[in-house]
């Protein structure tokens, strides 16, 4: 018999999960997402998706090329960072602006720092940074308001000019006008939780809407792709924070508002949670997440800018290695005497 | 019966059991050639004392150990020797052997029954080293040493390791099946070698037809002399680690660097134990052996009794044949076995089964770079690394890894059957391993 078999290493059999599924499962779970901000903010939010998906493909393939590695776009990580940038910038933005933030995402923060697995920091929320530090008028200003509330034609905004389709997000009116303000602008409380939660407002790409965010967290979670200790305990802290110090007085601040507002869903479930730069050890996840929590709510609360979640995580990613050393698993049954430390 | 189960991590890989737990055990016809590699146990290669030429009988002795660790070998048949030469080997690449050919006009040997009541744990133990036994489950560790542990151990309790947690085996569930009663004698020739009267029998819940039969067997065996019992564990790889089962048996933690009777401990698998079993009661040495053949890139899948230096060709045609989708093939378990590159490997002492896998089976994708997913963190029943050693490896620092504790790494693999980036991370570990050794 002139066959040769296979011969490597074991184990021999693994378990179905590869990485390029990981992504690709996490990709296709946000397209309920992508969906309803088509139907809120029309063809535009899908154009710019689009956009930000191909640029970080285009920068990556070309990052690896010069950098003498194998092109690796085929393990969707590069379209997974594209649809999560996009979903975290507004819907009014220029098209040629996520092709900026997806030189910071994937050349500067991925591939210069080694590739996959090697960044210190969300790429998606790397990008958003640096488009928000250079571009602030766009970031900070190119709303659309959702077109369940305001009767707009689905086609308006493809190719129209942006002056005239400004509007405020909630957490900016939160934070410049107060609570008042906003139940003046987006309804009765009652009315800003229902349409809140199913994402009819103004605000990011793939932000808005907190059911449908949910329902992809929990298809992840049933999928064993992400578990529930980050994306609980940044939603939790979240809201027992704005609880405590997000009204005018002590403990009266609304947690479901601050909860369903701006980027903590999408980033409680999807930012957060990203295998690279969160931790790798359960107790270090839970830290993790009361620390995006508390950040979040402090910089919406006290710092220059009404959302913090983007920096929050960025923030919390710069500790994630500290807390894998800190929470490191616990050894079964070690050595009686501690092995000699290597010194050099 | 409710399962126990070990302390943490632990994988579930498919267990590709049905293939072959239903078949009853089938004595393959003796091949006209065995190949005896005088390395198949723990320790020093034994010396051959057979020439070329002479002839043997099977049973007779043709290598021995002298001094050091080691086991003697016996002859699987009766014939000639032919030749003394290098031959491949399932896990060492190529291994010096005795290459006997079979008369075929000879009779299979028969052996009396012999009272072994009579005999004391003295005589029991050197009945088992002189029939050369060894660990039949993993690295061959020759048995007589095994139970010969030093007098400041105060050991009082025999675990009978029944989990068999590698996917596809079947040998030990199928021994456990059809003769449990040899198990259990066996089992009391252990306890009274080394004079304790405490066994349990550690059976994963997998084998419900395994549990009842030893269940019976034990009950009828205990008795003044012997408490036997069985235990049901969790389905969980690897509960069949020695580790893993003592803390799942017992809630004892060996610790690292230490052995089983440090915590009061001896553990043996079902087919030693049956192989101590023939040893004293019908004065029978280990040359032949129970093993699975499985996976569907073989004609046909069989739990068979062959004679230890069966080379896998004659095995594979009297299967009748591997099929065009074979891709791998693999001397042991799918999660620790090695994969072997020809059919002219011998079945050794330690074959507890060869698997032939084809694609659908068997994944030979290459890996990426580590995701961080803590995957492997969350799997390993050793609470280790093995990312962070995996990293160190690849940067070329594997010499600083021993603060991670690879050496209680046992290379189980359920690190990497996780793994989705499909890192080679036993083989990782194993590397970091050297490193340290070597000191850089
Ligand atoms: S092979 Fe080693 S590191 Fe991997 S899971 Fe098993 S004991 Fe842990
Ligand atoms: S399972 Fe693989 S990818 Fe995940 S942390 Fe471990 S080595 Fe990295």
């Amino acid at each position: 018999m002139a066959t040769q078999w296979a011969v490597s290493v074991s184990p021999h059999v693994r378990k179905g999960t590869t990485t390029s599924q990981i992504m690709w499962t996490v990709s296709a779970s946000l397209i309920p997402v992508m969906l309803l901000s088509i139907y809120n903010f029309g063809l535009r939010a899908l154009f710019i998706t689009l956009a930000s998906v191909i640029s970080c493909v285009v920068v990556e393939a070309i990052s690896q090329k010069a950098l003498g590695r194998p092109v690796s776009s085929k393990d969707g990580s590069a379209v997974l960072t594209g649809i999560l940038m996009a979903f975290v910038i507004p819907p009014g933005v220029p098209y040629w602006l996520p092709a900026i933030g997806a030189v910071a995402a994937i050349f500067i923060n991925k591939e210069l720092m080694g590739g996959l697995g090697f960044n210190v920091w969300n790429p998606a929320l790397v990008g958003r940074a640096l488009l928000t530090a250079s571009f602030p008028v766009y970031m900070t200003a190119a709303w659309i308001p959702s077109r369940a509330v305001s009767n707009v034609p689905i086609d308006q905004y493809v190719w129209g000019g942006l002056d005239a389709v400004s509007t405020a997000t909630p957490l900016y009116v939160l934070r410049h006008y107060g609570f008042e303000a906003l139940t003046q602008q987006f309804g009765s409380i009652g009315t800003i939780y229902q349409n809140f939660f199913v994402g009819f407002k103004p605000g990011c790409i793939g932000e808005t809407s907190g059911v449908l965010i949910l329902l992809g967290g929990l298809f992840l979670l049933l999928r064993g792709i992400i578990t529930w200790h980050i994306p609980v305990s940044t939603i939790a802290s979240v809201a027992v924070m704005s609880w405590i110090f997000g009204g005018n007085t002590w403990f009266s601040g609304d947690p479901l508002v601050h909860v369903l507002s701006g980027g903590v869903m999408l980033g409680a479930f999807y930012m957060a949670t990203d295998y690279v730069t969160s931790p790798t050890v359960k107790p270090g996840q839970i830290v993790f997440g009361i620390g995006v929590g508390v950040l979040t709510v402090l910089i919406r609360l006290k710092g220059g800018y009404p959302e913090g979640v983007c920096y929050a995580i960025l923030l919390m990613n710069c500790l994630t290695p500290a807390l894998d050393e800190w929470f490191k698993p616990k050894r079964f049954a070690p050595p009686k005497q501690a092995p000699v430390m290597a010194t050099k | 019966m409710a399962g126990v189960t070990f302390a943490k991590g632990g994988v579930h890989p498919a267990e590709h059991k049905e293939l072959t737990e239903h078949l009853a055990i089938e004595e393959m016809p003796p091949p006209a050639e065995v190949a005896l590699p005088l390395s198949m146990h723990f320790g020093a290669p034994a010396k051959a004392v057979v020439q070329k030429k002479q002839e043997v009988q099977e049973g007779d002795v043709v290598a021995t150990v002298e001094k050091g660790l080691g086991a003697t070998i016996h002859s699987s048949v009766t014939g000639t020797v032919k030749a003394i030469e290098p031959r491949p080997h399932p896990t060492m690449v190529r291994c010096d052997a005795i290459i006997i050919e079979r008369d075929p006009a000879a009779p299979p040997r028969v052996y009396e029954p012999v009272d072994w009541l009579k005999l004391s744990g003295e005589q029991l133990l050197a009945r088992v080293k002189e029939a050369g036994i060894v660990g039949l489950g993993g690295a061959g560790f020759p048995t007589h040493v095994k139970l010969s542990p030093p007098p400041t151990a105060k050991v009082d309790t025999l675990i009978l390791n029944g989990a068999e947690c590698e996917p596809y085996l079947t040998t030990d569930h199928r021994l456990m099946v059809e003769m449990p009663q040899k198990v259990v004698e066996g089992a009391k020739v252990l306890l009274k070698i080394l004079g304790i009267r405490e066994a349990v029998i550690g059976i994963e819940l997998n084998k419900p037809d395994a549990i009842n039969a030893m269940n019976k067997a034990a009950e009828a065996a205990s008795g003044s002399d012997a408490t036997i019992r069985v235990q049901g564990m969790t389905v969980k790889y690897p509960q069949g680690s020695e580790k893993q089962l003592i803390y799942a048996l017992t809630g004892r933690s060996v610790p690292g660097g230490g052995l089983p009777f440090d915590v009061g401990v001896i553990v043996q698998n079902i087919s030693t134990t049956l192989a101590v079993f023939e040893a004293a009661t019908l004065n029978k040495p280990l040359y032949e052996k129970v093993v699975t053949f499985s996976g569907r890139g073989i004609k046909r899948q069989a739990n068979l009794k062959v004679k230890v230096g069966t080379v896998l060709s004659d095995v594979v045609n009297y299967l009748g044949g591997t099929t065009p989708d074979l891709l791998k093939i693999v001397s042991g378990g799918p999660m620790m076995g090695f994969a072997i590159s020809t059919l002219d490997v011998p079945i050794v002492k330690t074959s507890s089964g060869v698997l032939f896998l084809d694609k659908t089976e068997t994944d030979v994708s290459p890996h990426g770079p580590c995701i961080h997913c803590g995957w492997c963190i969350e799997a390993c029943p050793m609470g280790l690394q093995p990312k962070e050693v995996a990293i160190y490896v690849e940067a070329g620092k594997g010499h600083l890894t021993e603060k991670f504790g690879v050496f209680d790494c046992f290379e189980c693999g359920c690190c990497a059957f996780v793994c989705p980036a499909r890192r080679p991370l036993v083989q990782f570990a194993r590397l970091a391993k050297m490193a340290i050794k070597r000191g850089r």
